[in-house]
């Protein structure tokens, strides 16, 4: 059954009428034109499109939208409006994490909702929280070493 | 500012195909037509101004420089390291530079190895080392003409630097931008001198990518990205078996799925047209078809791996002799070894968009082959090629699936359906794993005798598909395919009496193609896990064994001994660890790797330490060397622990990565990359660490247990601890 909603995105309403099973992935990607969320498996085994529901990580491509009237969804797209998102995509240009970049929007999210809830995670905490984001080019090693220095810098703020 | 742009359509001037120097062991059996080695282009006149004196440079009156890529960016950082070198050449503003995609065009921007447009092998470097530094000099040259020109002054009087010509004794300057339009009347000089290595100020440099920016904030471009006006998005399902036909299709539940806009039945492939991803696919879902599976519809692995083994028995054709192993003297040891299919399984699944109207054809894709894209779409629609319009993009993974049009010729025949509307045709997961191009199976079988603790002969075949008598014809000849027995053919050890010969078999059921390390990742794993067998039969230390007879490489000999001395190899590990080293001279690069495992009483394997020592000549982006490196050896752990596709009633068993694994954070070693300097010329680095790490790890787990394993992926029933 199609309903309209309008759905919170990076602190915008964004009204949209899909079936309400319709995941808010292919919302986002195809409704939306915000192609920045990936799709990689649809069934919440890669982690590509991950986004932040009121500070969650999620996987888009299970969630489906009826159950997020009234939440706040945050995106890669606005990941460097956050501190912590601001931190986090400056240590990975800094450590050059980035091969092809296309699970890079959803590890980006994954570790940005790690330390906005750890901000300073143990290796342990860090296996925990992005094992759920495969890459396939095996950018792992810096994605470790980014969310690290992240974390550091974070550190010397405060 | 550094920006990648969407692909505009390739400038227009005359050239030959590009003839570039290439070091390496891919060596190719075929002539390519033989043109001057790059040559530079004249340029066919002003083009408002812009000075175009080569098919990859193009300086504007603003000095905004657009470095054509003719080579595509799947990750490998070879964008970066392209215009890096054409920057250096020509003396370009760094950070001024813009990238284009190369259209497809191949008299322009075929790879000159190859002859046609194509990244792969990891050959971007050693193809077009040469001809790219050759194009910056030219450039800079006519550049430098035009501002002696406007001074009046002697072109030796004057410099480059950062886009700008300084006449030294004046201390006059010109920005390029300023003398674009005066450069573009002059015919580009040939044959510039090119820079002594010693002076390159930005080759050489970890300089940061360009494309990794946009990479991080959401607004790279691949080709699943596209959106245009009035677009439509499809999925589709094709026969799950090769060769079988759409029966029966019921559309009634389909059609109803709101967004649905149109049900496509092909012989031998269904697909569902919607307003968005997810209408299509639960219009796909809910369409009912029966499919005749056709003559593959039995096809089981044990089958694929029957055939294969009696395969196996022929002589094969020879590919390569020295001395005669007919001969051999000593100590015989023998084995095989046996590899599973593979999936590329790239993050970003195939897709392509695609509008097809009466008179012509566009398309949006990520791929790793342009120009055979745009043949093989306008083929299939009885078209010229120039009605046909490529536009690459950003490639969400290549690992070879994307040297195959075949995604772009579905979404063609899909959107053919819907004609005038751009439609995107996105794969499920489950589509990309299961209408994949495999890797082959491969059987290997290794004999060789020892004297004295050396190999006196080595009989080696390789048995498996022929994937160049289909992609590249030209290039099988007499019964040999030279990527089947790349590495193979080229083994780096003093060897009195060597015998190659490869055995051509091609399974039933599955389509073979080209996959992250191509032949190099069979022989290797082969070569080097025997070698391992080898030494422990002579009583030798593996390194030390093969040490010994590295002397016609002195490469890979110093490459083996500083991974040794890295690794902490000899010292002692716990139970059950192990140490195993892989030294391989492929794609042009000498590289020995270390890996350090430990395996549990249960047969878990956990990979604790990755070392590599490699030499890959000169290096333009060390930075990307070690991420490539790094990359690629998790790529290589993933395929000897997990990687397996198998068939059963002619289907593929797996479907998505609960079943199709890989390797995932908290599995992943330290890994410690050593770069050689030598100023040898470039080597490749892209594939180089996929086909290191399996036989590394194998031997490692020999090391740990003793046992020596013959086929991937890793069986850890074999590894059990045994009771007591």
């Amino acid at each position: 059954m199609a309903s309209t909603r309008i759905l919170r995105i990076n602190g915008e309403p964004k009204p949209i009428e899909v079936s309400d099973d319709t995941p808010l992935l292919w919302v986002l990607r195809d409704v939306l034109g915000m192609t920045g969320t990936k799709f990689g498996c649809g069934l919440a085994q890669c982690g590509a499109c991950t986004v932040h529901v009121d500070g969650q990580a999620v996987r888009s491509c299970v969630l489906p939208v009826a159950g997020l009237n009234g939440k706040n969804i945050t995106t890669i797209e606005a990941a460097a409006k956050s501190e912590v998102g601001a931190r986090v995509q400056r240590a990975w240009l800094d450590l050059e994490v980035v091969q092809c970049g296309y699970c890079q929007s959803g590890q980006i999210m994954s570790a940005t909702a790690l330390l906005e809830k750890t901000p300073q995670p143990s290796d342990a905490d860090i296996d925990a929280a992005m094992s759920g984001n495969i890459c396939r080019c095996g950018t792992y090693v810096r994605v470790r070493q980014a969310i690290k220095q992240a974390a550091s810098a974070g550190k010397v703020r405060s | 500012m550094n920006s990648v742009a969407d692909t505009t359509p390739g400038t227009v001037s005359r050239r030959g195909l590009l003839k570039g120097a290439f070091a390496g062991s891919f060596v190719l059996a075929f002539h390519l037509p033989s043109g001057a080695a790059s040559e530079p282009e004249v340029a066919a006149g002003k083009l408002d101004g812009n000075f175009v004196p080569n098919a990859f440079i193009r300086i504007d009156r603003t000095g905004t420089t657009t470095l054509v890529m003719p080579q595509v960016e799947m990750g490998q950082g070879i964008y970066t390291s392209i215009a890096m070198i054409l920057a250096e050449e020509l003396d370009a503003d760094f950070s001024r530079v813009v990238l284009r995609h190369a259209p497809p065009d191949e008299k322009h921007y075929a790879n000159p190895t190859f002859g046609v447009q194509v990244t792969g092998n990891s050959n971007s470097i050693r193809a077009f080392w040469t001809p790219l530094r050759s194009a910056g000099a030219s450039a800079r040259a006519t550049l430098v003409q035009a501002a002696a020109a406007r001074w009046n002054v002697a072109a030796g009087e004057c410099s480059t630097a950062s886009g700008h010509v300084i006449h030294g004794p004046s201390g006059r300057k010109l920005a390029y931008g300023a003398l674009a339009e005066a450069a573009a009347a002059l015919a580009p000089v040939k044959n510039a001198p090119l820079k002594e290595p010693s002076r390159f100020t930005l080759v050489g440099k970890p300089l940061k990518r360009l494309d990794t920016p946009g990479k991080v904030n959401g607004a790279a471009v691949f080709g699943i990205d596209t959106m245009l006006p009035g677009m439509k998005f499809a999925t589709v399902a094709a026969s799950p078996v090769v060769g079988g036909k759409v029966r029966r299709v019921d559309e009634q539940a389909a059609r109803k799925v709101p967004g649905v806009r149109k049900v496509v039945v092909l012989d031998d492939l269904v697909a569902c047209i919607a307003d968005h991803m997810w209408a299509a696919k639960k219009g796909l879902e809910a369409l009912k078809t029966d499919w005749d599976d056709g003559p593959n519809g039995q096809v089981s692995t044990q089958q694929m791996w029957d055939e294969l083994r009696a395969a196996s028995r022929q002589e094969g054709v020879l590919a390569k002799s020295v001395g005669d192993t007919s001969k051999a003297r000593g100590m015989r040891h023998e084995a095989a070894y046996e590899l599973p299919l593979l999936a590329h399984a790239t993050m970003e699944p195939m897709n392509c968009t695609a509008r097809v109207n009466a008179d012509g054809c566009e398309i949006w894709i990520g791929t790793q082959v342009i120009a055979r894209v745009q043949q093989t779409v306008a083929a299939l629609l009885r078209m010229p090629a120039e009605k046909v319009t490529v536009h690459n993009h950003l490639l969400g993974g290549g690992f070879g699936r994307r040297l195959e049009p075949d995604m772009a010729l579905t979404a063609v025949r899909v959107a053919q359906q819907y004609p005038g509307v751009p439609v995107k045709v996105v794969w499920t997961r489950e589509e990309d794993i299961q209408q994949d191009i495999y890797r082959p199976m491969y059987r290997d079988i290794v004999s060789a005798t020892l004297v004295d603790g050396r190999i006196d002969s080595f009989d080696y075949k390789v048995c498996g598909s022929s994937i160049l008598a289909r992609w590249l014809p030209p290039a099988f000849q007499k019964g040999i395919d030279i990527d089947a027995v790349d590495s193979a053919v080229d083994m780096p050890y003093d060897l009195p009496n060597l015998r190659v010969a490869y055995v051509r078999s091609e399974p039933k059921a599955v389509r073979t193609g080209f996959w992250r390390g191509v032949g190099c990742n069979n022989n290797v794993f082969a070569i080097e896990c025997f070698m391992d067998e080898l030494a422990r039969k002579a009583g030798k230390d593996p390194v030390a064994f093969r040490a010994a007879m590295l002397g016609g490489n002195p490469r890979l000999k110093a490459a083996l001994e500083l991974a040794a001395q890295k690794s902490g190899w000899g010292q002692p590990t716990g139970k059950r660890s192990g140490r195993g080293v892989c030294a391989q001279p492929s794609f042009g690069s000498f590289m020995a790797t270390v890996v350090e495992a430990e395996v549990d009483t249960q047969g878990e394997v956990k990979v604790h330490r990755v070392t590599c020592a490699v030499d890959t000549g000169i290096a333009v982006n060390p930075d990307t060397i070690v991420a490539q490196l790094e990359g690629g050896l998790i790529f290589g752990l993933s395929a000897a622990l997990y990687g397996n596709i198998s068939v059963k009633n002619g289907r593929i068993e797996q479907s998505n990565f609960h079943d199709y694994q890989v390797l995932r954070m908290n599995q992943v070693p330290r890994i410690d990359v050593h770069l050689i300097r030598s100023g040898e010329a470039p080597g490749g680095i892209g594939e180089t660490g996929t086909t290191a790490a399996p036989p590394a790890l194998r031997n490692a787990i020999f090391a740990a247990t003793g046992v020596a394993l013959a086929r991937l992926p890793i069986d850890r029933k074999l590894l059990a601890a045994k009771k007591a």
